[in-house]
């Protein structure tokens, strides 16, 4: 008479259908998670989580001025993300965010510096068209290898966005340095007609309306129109696409454009509202991070604009806490974090832990 | 019974999210028989011998080889035990050679010398008929000799127990024939051999013993002199099977479709279509048969202008649409029913009304630059009804869908359509009887109201069930054409190994 | 250019293109196994600073390199357990880890910036092989890290082209189902090699803060993990042609210092872009020649494993 050996044998199953509970309580348990791990690391190099957190917390929502610079930091992620979502939509990952929005400022700023005197009304859609413009440039370099010859779009934005960094650099320290800047690698103040309005007595500007209106009408776009459904289906089934007859070359040349020219603008909002001038790395890595908040929200524009809030409160709150020792690089391994724990969970949306008990030999 | 059970599965059951694929089932196999496993697709044939060759592990039942009890964690073990799977789909690696995906996974040794294997395996190659160059890499070889090398792999191993799942479906009849001897010798030897089939004429042809699958169960274990063609059926569907349905007469009308020497490459730039000639009228069923990889798919993407012809011109309604982009085709009326349903047919993760509108979109769903999604939702619950598919939630994606409410989906939407040519790529590959019939009938109905149809299939029965003519393709061309009424399935075979047909190809 | 001058810039070439090798083989291994990792800046960063805290405390260089590599190795781990456990989307979680990389060892360095290493790497000779005209100064006068990247380079070719696990390696990453139906354990295989090629990543960091500069900084990497992903396509997956394109593009960057170097009238912000858009045309033409002569990418690359897919 053999033993019963009940072995306990985790695996996965394919669910039958999406649990809606799941999209929800994954995102959450995540950051939750993202949250401990974080707290362990903190407390393994000997700092106290607690105090960070709430140092964290407090930066970032606890004062008008923290909460403003909230929303002032979660601008140009608001916009990078959405330009991103796009292009991720279609299954182009555009890696290039961070440089083309150095483009975008570079081209914004050559209206700046060029008619300085005009009006804003003149000067400042003009500043919008040259940084959409120039970081949609940027990015259909990339795109049309890939749309004719396959070549991987990964890479080729992102040597792209060292060689925009470079050009950049160039510029600050060469031919657009300021004279009374004291040989920093920056740009001459722009014009008042070159400056974006802003709220109150708050340094929110007008790039956040800009990048509200653009949500909604990316989400009208992607849900409601025959583009956006070409860009459904072409990301979800490109054999699908060519089967319908669309065009497969020239839409993605189009994404990668339009994704560009929004990252842009976020370079151009940047500037023209927070900086007020083009200096050597005004991007904190922008780019990279806006990656995050677009896969966070499952490109989602409205959902973006949640998240993007979300982590513009992590920036400020990192630069609260670098006054208490802690390095302001904590807040990007929080934001990896939170990456893996939703990478891992979105297992569980499509997948159903089971646990077999199985009746096993006497051999293990 | 002093014979030794070669193999035996007792109670064997298997459940899947909402499906309980074997149920109970008991199987047994002697040395040196062959013993057919019969059952339409979704039996449970797959999954009962899947869970023999160690990928899936059974709920309950227990397993014998030659008196000992078995538990397989793995195929590995599987495999040690003398168990050899030949699978439908060629499980080999593209870029190895045909020794190196033998020796793959065998022998201890560190270093890797295929020149050793290479005599074993000529010797084995030449003792059962299966011809195969050791050096020649998997994708350069034609799907027999694929399945040779399947084959080879498991004698390599030194199986005892065979089980080939459907051999036969990339198989000309010869071909088919020929593996049957090879077979019969393997089995001589003392092996034991499970065939997996849907087809009847086989187990009256070979078989010694056959179990009967349906719905997960096993219904009957007979010998091979209990057999009836008509038993059979009625054992695997569970109820009286019209083998001859019944096709309105035929009534064509002007030629619809028409193919003059079109030659194409196939995406490694090697000639696909190599003068392809012939042409389908209103009102008719044309039937394309031939061995998977002769140039079918390639046939049906320049017809479709997903492939650009180098040579040859293709007519709809005499109007030239050679090369059109596939936008234009569609306009013109021509509805696709392609050979992968879902990734090109349909878009897996959207849901039904998103997939209805994919050749509508453009005008007739759209208001300016907007979706008429209103229009699209009434559509959507009009084909549901009138095409009797199973949809709970229209929005919901459709990869949740059967594989039988899929096509019928991608059918219903083709013809509504209205088409004057549809062109019908391996319409009930991987569909139960139900499922078939449904489709089948579809096709008719489109026959029976003017719709001119080119049927792509590897099924000969299907073909002959549905076809008014039906045309062989090898190698890229139209080696012959027939009526199906006047046509011999000896004949066809032949054609489909190359043979070129004598006489006057019929118009 | 005298000759001395040209055998300098191939010496360098070497030494500038070594982190950028170590780095290529280890993703050869991921991607033979059909992982794509994009982690590989990040744990080149880790590996970094891990190696050179090690080093720092220890003084000693080979313990830096053993601390790089399982700091690799575990940064990794989290890739496999997420892209083969999890089955998540392999591009995302590459740059999750490449994100996070740069996270931590930013945090992790911040105390030691700019640290001189007493205990670093140093060039030395080999007797008898550096005295082969023309090329022995070239490859015979560097540091052991590169004359140990000369021995691992014909065992990697050797292991995956002619022993039993090699070709097992090339089968999970061509056509896992096949290699399953087998008894070939694909998962296992597929952890083992994406950590494998994790350890490498963190000796390529390492070298770069043990020998190349010798320090830390915050970014040390500078997009080298970014090129090795490139240089994998451009090699083929094969390490005898990753060794060659490594050295290549290290030569561009070494060409780039010489001119600087010569005064050249190119402002040196041009020079440095010169081996990112070199990797652009590269990974350009390499693209459509691997295309047009049937050679590919593992083919399951990129895709997830599942076995009871139905």
């Amino acid at each position: 008479m053999t033993t019963n050996n009940l072995i306990p044998a985790i695996s996965f199953e394919k669910k039958l259908s999406p649990s809606p509970l799941m999209n929800i309580l994954v995102p959450v348990v995540s950051v939750i998670l993202a949250l401990l791990t974080g707290a362990l690391l903190l407390a393994l190099t000997g700092k106290d989580p607690l105090q960070v957190y709430s140092v964290m917390f407090y930066g970032a929502f606890g004062s008008k001025y923290g909460l403003t610079e909230t929303v002032v930091k979660a601008t140009p992620l608001l916009l990078a993300g959405l330009g991103l979502a796009v292009a991720f939509r279609m299954q182009l990952w555009n890696i290039g965010g961070e440089g083309q929005i150095y483009m975008g400022a570079f081209g914004a700023t050559w209206v700046a510096l060029t008619i300085p005197d005009q009006p804003a009304w003149v000067v400042l859609p003009a500043m919008m068209l040259a940084g959409a413009v120039a970081g949609g440039l940027w990015a259909v370099i990339p795109a049309i290898p890939r749309a004719y010859l396959g070549v991987n779009e990964i890479i080729t934005t992102l040597m792209l966005n060292y060689v925009a960094i470079l050009w950049i650099d160039y510029l600050v320290y060469g031919p657009w340095k300021d004279p009374a800047g004291y040989n920093f690698p920056l740009t001459p103040s722009f014009s008042e007609s070159a400056i974006l309005p802003t709220l109150g007595d708050t340094r929110i500007h007008a790039g956040l309306l800009i990048g509200v209106v653009l949500a909604i009408i990316l989400y009208l776009l992607i849900f409601r129109t025959k583009f956006g459904y070409e860009i459904r289906v072409l990301g979800e089934s490109p054999e699908a696409a060519r089967y319908a007859g669309m065009n497969i070359t020239g839409k993605i040349i189009l994404v990668m454009m339009i994704s560009g020219a929004i990252c842009g603008l976020a370079g151009m909002a940047e500037l023209s509202g927070v900086t007020h001038r083009l200096q050597q790395g005004f991007s904190p890595g922008y780019g990279y991070t806006a990656i995050i908040v677009a896969w966070l929200t499952k490109l989602n524009p409205l959902g973006i604009i949640i998240v993007a809030l979300l982590f513009g409160g992590l920036q400020v709150g990192g630069f609260a806490v670098q006054m208490n020792g802690v390095p302001a690089t904590v807040v990007s391994m929080l934001q990896g974090g939170l990456l893996f724990f939703v990478l891992g969970g979105e297992i569980l949306t499509r997948y159903r832990i089971s646990i077999n008990s199985r009746r096993g030999d006497d051999t293990p | 019974m002093t014979e030794k059970l070669l193999l035996e599965m007792k109670q064997i059951t298997k459940k899947f999210p909402g499906v309980l694929a074997n149920n109970n089932i008991n199987l047994s196999v002697k040395p040196g028989e062959i013993h057919m496993l019969l059952g339409e697709n979704g039996s449970g044939k797959s999954t009962l011998m899947n869970i023999l060759a160690g990928l899936y592990k059974p709920d309950s039942g227990e397993i014998f080889i030659k008196g000992k009890k078995v538990s397989f964690k793995s195929p590995r073990d599987a495999i040690n035990a003398g168990v050899g799977m030949v699978h439908q789909h060629f499980k080999l690696v593209d870029t190895f050679t045909v020794s190196e995906n033998i020796v793959l996974g065998t022998g201890t040794k560190f270093r890797l010398n295929t020149a050793e294997a290479v005599g074993q395996i000529e010797s084995l190659s030449s003792k059962y008929g299966l011809a195969v160059d050791p050096t020649a890499k998997i994708w350069q070889l034609s799907v027999g000799e694929k399945q040779r090398v399947e084959i080879l792999k498991t004698l390599y191993k030194g199986s005892e127990l065979l089980i080939l799942d459907e051999p036969t479906a990339v198989l000309t009849p010869q071909e088919s024939r020929d593996l049957f001897n090879n077979l019969r010798q393997m089995a001589r030897d003392g092996r034991g051999v499970v065939v997996i089939t849907h087809k009847l004429q086989e187990v009256m042809q070979i078989a010694d013993r056959v179990t009967v699958l349906r719905n997960g169960k096993a219904v009957a274990t007979l010998e091979r002199d209990q057999i009836t063609e008509q038993d059979l059926a009625w054992l695997m569907v569970g109820r009286d099977v019209v083998f001859q349905q019944k096709k309105t007469p035929a009534r064509f009308g002007v030629k619809v479709l028409e193919l003059r020497n079109v030659e194409a490459l196939n995406d490694n730039g090697r000639p696909a279509l190599r003068g392809i000639t012939f042409d389908v009228k209103e009102g008719e069923i044309f039937g394309i048969a031939g061995v998977a990889g002769n140039g079918q798919r390639e046939l049906a993407q320049v017809i479709t202008g997903m492939r650009r012809c180098t040579a040859g011109s293709i007519y709809l309604n005499n109007k030239n649409i050679t090369n059109l982009p596939p936008e234009k085709i569609i306009r013109q009326g021509v509805g696709h029913v392609p050979e992968d349903r879902m990734g090109t047919g349909l878009v897996p993760k959207l849901g039904a009304v998103d997939n209805v509108i994919l050749k509508g979109y453009w005008d007739t769903y759209a208001r300016g630059p907007f979706l008429d999604y209103k229009k699209a939702s009434l559509e959507t619950e009009r084909l549901i009804s009138e095409f009797n598919i199973k949809i709970n939630d229209p929005t919901a994606p459709v990869s949740l869908l059967s594989g039988g409410n899929l096509q019928k989906l991608l059918l219903a939407r083709e013809m509504s359509l209205n088409p004057a040519l549809l062109v019908a790529m391996y319409p009930v590959r991987g569909l139960d009887v139900g499922a078939t019939e449904a489709v089948h009938r579809l096709l008719l109905e489109q026959r029976t109201r003017g719709t001119a149809v080119l049927l792509i299939s590897e099924d000969l029965d299907e073909i002959f069930k549905l076809s008014d003519r039906v045309g062989v393709i090898f190698e890229g061309q139209i080696n012959g054409i027939m009526k199906t009424e006047h046509a011999d399935l000896e004949e066809i075979g032949l054609l489909m190994m190359g043979a070129k047909q004598t006489g006057e190809m019929p118009s | 250019m005298s000759s001395d001058i040209f055998i300098a810039i191939l010496a360098t070439a070497i030494t500038t293109g070594t982190p950028i090798l170590y780095a290529a083989l280890g993703e050869i291994l991921t991607e033979r196994a059909g992982i794509l990792n994009l982690g590989v800046e990040g744990m080149m960063l880790v590996g970094a600073v891990s190696g050179f805290m090690a080093a720092l405390q220890t003084s000693n260089p080979w313990m830096g390199v053993f601390v790089a590599m399982l700091a690799g190795g575990a940064m990794a781990s989290i890739h496999a357990f997420l892209t083969v456990t999890m089955r998540a989307n392999q591009t995302v979680s590459g740059l999750a880890l490449t994100i996070f990389g740069i996270g931590l060892s930013g945090y992790l360095g911040k105390p030691i910036v700019g640290t001189p290493l007493e205990a670093s790497f140093r060039i030395f000779e080999l007797p008898l092989l550096s005295s082969i005209p023309f090329i022995g100064p070239i490859m015979f006068k560097q540091d052991a890290l590169v004359y140990l990247s000369y021995l691992i380079v014909p065992a990697m070719w050797f292991f995956i082209y002619r022993t039993k696990a090699g070709l097992n390696l090339r089968a999970v990453g061509e056509n896992p189902a096949a290699a399953d139906s087998l008894g070939i354990n694909v998962f296992r295989i597929k952890y083992v090699y994406v950590i494998a090629g994790g350890m490498l990543a963190g000796i390529g960091g390492a070298y770069l803060s043990l020998m190349y500069v010798p320090t830390w900084m915050e970014n040390i990497v500078a997009g080298r993990g970014w090129i090795a992903v490139a240089l994998v396509i451009f090699a083929t997956w094969n390490p005898g042609h990753a060794l060659l394109g490594s050295y290549i593009f290290g030569g561009i960057d070494a060409l780039g210092f010489r001119l600087q170097a010569m005064d050249v009238m190119i402002p040196s912000y041009f020079l440095k872009m010169l081996p990112y858009i070199f990797t652009i045309i590269v990974l350009i033409l390499v693209t459509g020649k691997n295309a047009a002569k049937h050679i590919g990418a593992p083919q399951s690359l990129g895709l997830p494993y599942d076995r009871e897919e139905r």
